[in-house]
């Protein structure tokens, strides 16, 4: 167990150093973007005058750095600010929205994961089956259609047509069981679409890349039957590589579903950054991409996890 | 405005003496009748208003930087939101003429200083009641620079405001301007509480705002005390953006939402196919314009100016581009159906043989110039297109720059010897001209100066005579017509889309969704 301990602590120290890098770099690449927020903000209507006005009222006239070390005290103690666009608490802003991506993600995740690992299972037991290949190629021509097809195919479908479903996801505030699940099935079944063939594919990958390891033919040449051997033999093996493709797959669903996120014009935090981006709001923009950074860290220190509690030769490392 | 309050022989008293002072009609007898339905509006089954429903409305945008503020409103939603939850001193008409709102009179005999008296007992949703203070705070934050105020040259006319009374305020203007009732009808101009803080909203409008999430959803309910008896007809109205022009109009067909604005004229066909929506087509003064830099070569060439001009092939623009909702423009920015047009400015055509005549007469036929267009610029990209091709078959060879939206208007529109720009329809001429033409206006587009017509705009300000300002105005537009470096080939029609239950909608041409003010106008037919 010391292994897990010391690779959290580890890994806790070198996701510090990454995120700070990358708000940086954020900072750098976003302030090569034409414009400002105070031009952005009065668009059309940007003479010299107001721009330089609301420029003075919103801080923009401070140099670059200490405007920098400003935002980077405030995250450190808790406080990231002020959104440069509608002035209201950056914290505020995200915590309304975080919520509802993490509630998709885990929906998605929670529709996906199962389905695609026991797809890739079921396809790697015998390679080359009929079985096999139908899966396969079911889960290419799914990664191949881009989600916003997808997406709109199932609005036209069970929204226009069949008036099933709603073409947006607009939860109420207090939302009945019914409402809820109604407006989820269409953006999770979009983002279910694509990342489950992912997962899918490198899951089979990962589990026919033990099937192939001497230890699996000799657990065959005892007579063990093809679910036990795949079950209690290869799988602990294959976690690692699976977990990754989960990880890799999920902070996809974070960050990367802004295509859904606009289709079902659902406010999540991937919109937010758009949003951030577009309205040159450095505040927010720079609280969004940590979270998105520390969110992709924690789940590859997860996958690592727990690539190790279950194997138990990493496991003693 | 069916079912506002009889008007007092004190109120039409008052309306009278400013329709004779200024030549603005405050009028309001004629405001009266029931559900007037003008022609290329959709009104269908006709039957009283009814109280009750409550709807869903999608507009085009909404982002974080979503505002309670109507001095920084920049949106259509912002707009619907504002007069949702504000009201103004005054408010449009269907033809477009400023009617009298928390105003119970305005009156000014020299156009300069104005004298405007206050509905008595109108509250705020908080409760207070509403008095000069709060008017004149209201007006005079958008001079501040720190307020942000996207109006804030417009309100840099007002010299001073002071309360006279408790309901009473004057307003002195740095010089005449009949038109100050029109500019205060305007979203940015609506009153707020003195001292607001602006986040819940606190106004005298039809709806109280019980949620407000930026980029999210606002959701207002009805204003019991309102001061239109009997109005508003909706219990609740939900507003939210849904940016993606393809989700909105689905939205719209699998009934989520009730009401949506900026339809695509190709999607047009599909709304109409399911006989349970309709079409609202509102011919507003929305124009994008190509701009050639008169300070720039070779743009600053008459020749130059001219030939472009005669080279927008504008009926295949409305047709092609716009499927025929748009109304072809004559290079001037007053639209038809603006009280001040003048219909004896004769068309410009398609002439491509005289355009080749003046290209080749100042020697410009080899000359290879760059044109930036963008998506920011409605239907820029493909006017551009449809301008190269006209130019390429006479020997003037344009490459189109197609920019993204993101940052076009700071960086690029204005900012080469061609670009295009895009211009919301303004309430009054005056504005229009104010603001994009007059020799020293920020966005004096084309960098046109014309002493000449600066003095007339100034002049047709303060003139009280009608017959003369309609001259006046007249004048300006042949000017611009003729030597202003702009050329407008077409007024975009803006296009709402409805459930059919919606009733009462009708169009007022300052914009979609009734000026941005349906929400006090109609009802739930369920």
């Amino acid at each position: 167990m010391a292994g897990v301990f010391s690779l959290i602590l580890k890994r806790i120290g070198s996701a510090a150093l990454i995120l700070f890098l990358v708000s940086l770099i954020v900072f750098a690449i976003s302030s090569l973007l034409p414009g400002d927020a105070a031009s952005e903000m009065l668009g059309q209507s940007a003479t010299p005058e107001a721009v330089a006005a609301l420029r003075a009222q919103l801080g923009l006239n401070e140099p670059a750095h200490l405007r920098y070390l400003h935002w980077l005290v405030g995250l450190l103690t808790g406080n990231p600010g002020h959104s440069l666009a509608n002035n209201m608490p950056v914290a505020a802003l995200i915590a309304g929205r975080l919520p509802k991506s993490l509630i998709l993600a885990a929906f998605a995740a929670g529709v996906s994961a199962p389905m695609a690992v026991s797809l890739g299972i079921a396809a790697a037991v015998k390679p080359g089956s009929a079985l096999d290949r139908a899966l396969s190629l079911t889960a290419l021509s799914m990664v191949a259609v881009p989600e916003f097809l997808v997406a709109t195919l199932g609005v036209l479908a069970f929204a226009v047509k069949l008036q099933w479903l709603p073409s947006i996801t607009l939860i109420p505030e207090h939302p009945t069981i019914w409402q809820f699940v109604r407006g989820y099935i269409l953006p999770v079944m979009t983002l279910s679409f694509v990342v489950t063939a992912q997962m899918a594919r490198m899951t089979r990958a990962a589990v026919i890349d033990q099937l192939r390891q001497p230890y699996s033919e000799m657990a065959r040449l005892k007579g063990l039957g093809p679910a036990r051997v795949v079950i209690a033999h290869a799988l602990p093996n294959a976690a690692g590589p699976i977990a990754n493709a989960v990880a890799l797959s999920l902070s996809y669903l974070l960050g990367g579903a802004i295509i859904v996120e606009t289709i079902f014009n659902y406010p999540g935090v991937a919109s937010l950054m758009v949003d951030a981006v577009t309205s040159r709001d450095m505040p927010l923009l720079q609280t969004c991409a940590m979270i998105f950074c520390a969110g992709y860290l924690l789940l590859v220190l997860a996958a690592d996890i727990c690539a190790i509690l279950a194997n138990p030769r990493l496991r003693r490392g | 405005m069916d079912g506002a309050p009889p008007f007092t022989r004190r109120q039409t008293l008052a309306a009278a003496g400013l329709l004779a002072v200024s030549g603005v009609g405050l009028a309001s007898c004629d405001q009266r009748s029931p559900t007037p339905a003008p022609k290329g509006t959709i009104m269908e089954g006709g039957g009283p208003p009814r109280r009750g429903g409550r709807v869903r409305v999608a507009c085009l945008a909404s982002s974080t930087a979503d505002t309670l503020d109507p001095a920084k409103g920049g949106l259509s939603t912002d707009y619907v939101r504002h007069y949702m939850v504000y009201s103004g001193l005054t408010q449009f008409d269907e033809r477009l003429r400023p009617q009298l709102g928390l105003a119970e009179s305005i009156e000014s005999a020299d156009r300069t200083t104005w004298t405007i008296r206050l509905r008595k007992g109108v509250e705020f949703h908080d409760g207070s009641s509403l008095s000069a203070d709060d008017v004149v705070f209201s007006l005079l934050r958008h001079k501040d620079p720190a307020v942000g105020s996207k109006v804030k040259t417009v309100a840099d006319q007002i010299a001073e405001a002071r309360a006279t009374g408790p309901l009473e305020v004057e307003v002195r203007l740095t010089g005449p301007n009949a038109d100050l009732p029109s500019i205060l009808a305007t979203s940015h101009f609506l009153i707020v509480k003195r001292d607001a803080d602006f986040r819940h909203g606190n106004g005298c409008g039809p709806f109280r705002c019980s949620v407000f999430s930026p980029g999210v959803r606002t959701i207002v309910t009805r204003n019991p005390n309102y001061w239109k008896a009997g109005r508003p007809y909706l219990d609740e109205v939900e507003l939210v953006g849904i940016p993606d022009e393809v989700s909105r109009v689905n939205a719209l067909l699998s009934g989520d939402v009730q009401l949506i604005n900026s339809v695509n004229p190709r999607s047009t066909r599909r709304i109409e196919a399911t006989g349970r929506h309709g079409l609202l087509e509102t011919h507003s003064g929305l124009y994008t314009d190509l701009i050639m830099r008169l300070d720039r070569l070779p743009t600053g060439r008459p020749e130059f100016t001219q030939a472009m001009k005669l080279l927008f092939d504008r009926e295949l623009i409305r047709k092609a581009l716009f499927r025929g909702h748009a109304t072809v423009a004559n290079d001037q920015p007053l639209p038809p159906s603006h009280p001040y047009y003048f219909p004896g400015l004769p068309q410009r055509p398609y002439d491509p043989e005289q355009a080749r005549f003046l290209l080749k007469r100042g020697g410009l036929l080899d000359v290879r110039l760059p044109v930036y267009a963008s998506p920011a610029a409605e239907g820029s990209v493909d006017m551009a297109s449809i301008l190269q091709e006209a130019a390429a078959a006479v020997g003037l060879r344009l490459a189109v720059n197609r920019v993204p939206s993101d940052g076009y208007w700071s960086n690029h529109w204005m900012k080469h010897p061609l670009t295009f720009g895009n211009s919301n329809p303004r309430p009054t001429a005056d504005l229009m001209f104010s603001l994009f033409f007059k020799s020293d206006a920020p966005w004096n587009e084309s960098g046109w100066k014309d002493p000449r017509f600066d003095q007339l705009l100034l002049a047709a300000r303060g003139e009280a005579d009608e017959a003369k300002r309609r001259q006046m105005y007249a004048d300006m537009q042949v000017m611009v017509h003729n030597s202003a470096g702009v050329a407008i080939p077409v007024f975009i029609g803006s296009l709402d889309g409805f459930d059919k239950r919606l009733r009462g909608l009708r169009s007022i041409p300052i914009g979609g969704l009734m000026g941005y003010s349906f929400a006090e106008h109609v009802w739930w037919e369920a």
